[in-house]
Order: structure tokens, then C-alpha cells, then sequence
């Protein structure tokens, strides 16, 4: 099964709809809960990542029998120290954006620690590509 | 615990999804740091913050959160309201600042 949505930067009032459509496909499928709940958070921080930080942004979703697969790819400025921004804590985010509860840096630490497969590739001035992969148990 | 109990007992406000009135609370979370919430709250818990803008109902929703309580008598955004409807997850309002709420849910949690 694939699925596709579209994300607009700066749009902060439809983040989470893709999470969320995806949440209810996984539902309907009798995924189990807890891999569920680790999918839509890493989902959703990717996405809120898109919004917060580049131009715009596409998530492709493919649920195989064993696992599930996203792919957020995204024209954007691109992440100059991916080493830094996986560092908890650490945010270039607006204060804009900090000030609605975001920007705390805990995006990508979150996406890692709910992914079984994580894969960051950059590139500055051109966007980011980020590949997470869920296995069902 | 009910959500409709909680909101009785301490007076809160109810703004909008009364629809999830009846459901039951297993705990509360408290931050403002959105994806501290995403990370660490828990599913049928009440999330206690300042923020009132329509991505914390957003966040509820994916969370599976029960209601989410205003602090300090914020009062939400008519964009949030509606989410809230559209969720069915209460959306409530405090006359207490954040540390007062949580001692009291806390304290009714746990008696």
C-alpha cells in the first residue's frame, strides 16, 4: 500500500495530518499499538520539521506485510551538521516557531529513538531526505 | 476517573469536545515543549499547558490524550475549539496557574 501527502512550509495549521491519516490506515490494518504510537511520533516530528524549517516537502509512505516505510523529502535549506542537529537540545528554529512549543530540539532525537532504520541525507541550499523504516512485530 | 469527574470537582472550564467527556483518565502530563509531548506522554492521559494554539489539539489526537487543560484562564483560539470538536477531546480551561493544577489532578489521581 502507498500513500502520499504534501506538506507546505510554515503551514503549522495542517502538520499532523498526514500522522494522523497514517495513524488510522495502521489502525485499520491491526498493526500493533505500541509500533503504531513509535510511527506517528517520528512521523510527526519529520513533519514539523518541514514546516518549521524548509519551502516545502513530500511524505511518501509504503506499508509492506513486515514494515512500514517513510520517506519525507523536502526542498529546503538542507542540515549543515546533521551530527549537531541530532543532538538533543540543539534548534536553529525561529522564535516564532519556539514560541508555539516547537523548536525545542527534540525533533530528530525523537524520529531516532522511534525508528528502527534511520537515514538522513543533506544537502545544503537543495533540501533534506529522510528515510525511516518501522518493522512490525 | 471520568474527564466530566475532573471537570466537576475542580470547576473547570469546558470550551468545546464535550463529547469525550466520559472518558477515563489514567494520568496527566504537563509541558509546553511540544515534542517533549510527543515523546513522552502517555495514551488516555490529561496534558496540562500554556500553549493554546490548534496543533496541541493535533497532538492530543495522535497521543490519544483525554482532554487537554488550559492554565492561568487562558482561553483558546476559535481554530483550536473547532479541532477539539472535530476530535471529541475536551479542551478545558483553569483558573490556576500550572504548578496549583497539577498538585490538584495529581492529588485526585492519587488519593
Amino acid at each position: 500500500m502507498k500513500l502520499t501527502y504534501n506538506i507546505q512550509g510554515g503551514d503549522f495549521t495542517h502538520a499532523g495530518h498526514p500522522s494522523s491519516e497514517v495513524k488510522k490506515v495502521l489502525k485499520q490494518l491491526g498493526i500493533e499499538g505500541k509500533t503504531i504510537k513509535n510511527i506517528v511520533i517520528a512521523l510527526y516530528e519529520a513533519e514539523v520539521n518541514v514546516v518549521a524549517h524548509a519551502w516545502k516537502g513530500v511524505v511518501d509512505v509504503e506499508i509492506d506485510e513486515n514494515k512500514i516505510t517513510v520517506l519525507v523529502n523536502d526542498e529546503g535549506p538542507g542540515i549543515p551538521d546533521i551530527d549537531l542537529a541530532m543532538q538533543a537540545g540543539y534548534s536553529t528554529a525561529s522564535d516564532k516557531v519556539r514560541e508555539m512549543g516547537f523548536g525545542a530540539g527534540m525533533g530528530l532525537p525523537n524520529i531516532k529513538k522511534n525508528t528502527d532504520e534511520l537515514l538522513i541525507e543533506t544537502e545544503i541550499g537543495k533540501g533534506t531526505k529522510v528515510k525511516m523504516v518501522n518493522y512490525f512485530s | 476517573m471520568k474527564v466530566s469527574e475532573l471537570v466537576e470537582k475542580l470547576g473547570l472550564t469546558v470550551y468545546s469536545g464535550r463529547k469525550g467527556l466520559d472518558r477515563e483518565i489514567t494520568g496527566g502530563y504537563v509541558s509546553d515543549l511540544l515534542s517533549d509531548v510527543m515523546g513522552n506522554a502517555r495514551e488516555g492521559e490529561v496534558w496540562i499547558t500554556l500553549q493554546v494554539h490548534q496543533n496541541v489539539m493535533a497532538i492530543a489526537s495522535l497521543k490519544d490524550l483525554v482532554a487537554v487543560v488550559l492554565v492561568n484562564n487562558l482561553e483558546p483560539p476559535e481554530s483550536t475549539v473547532r479541532h477539539s470538536n472535530e476530535e471529541n477531546i475536551p479542551l478545558l480551561g483553569a483558573n490556576f496557574s500550572t504548578f496549583e493544577i497539577a498538585g490538584k489532578i495529581y492529588q485526585i489521581l492519587n488519593p
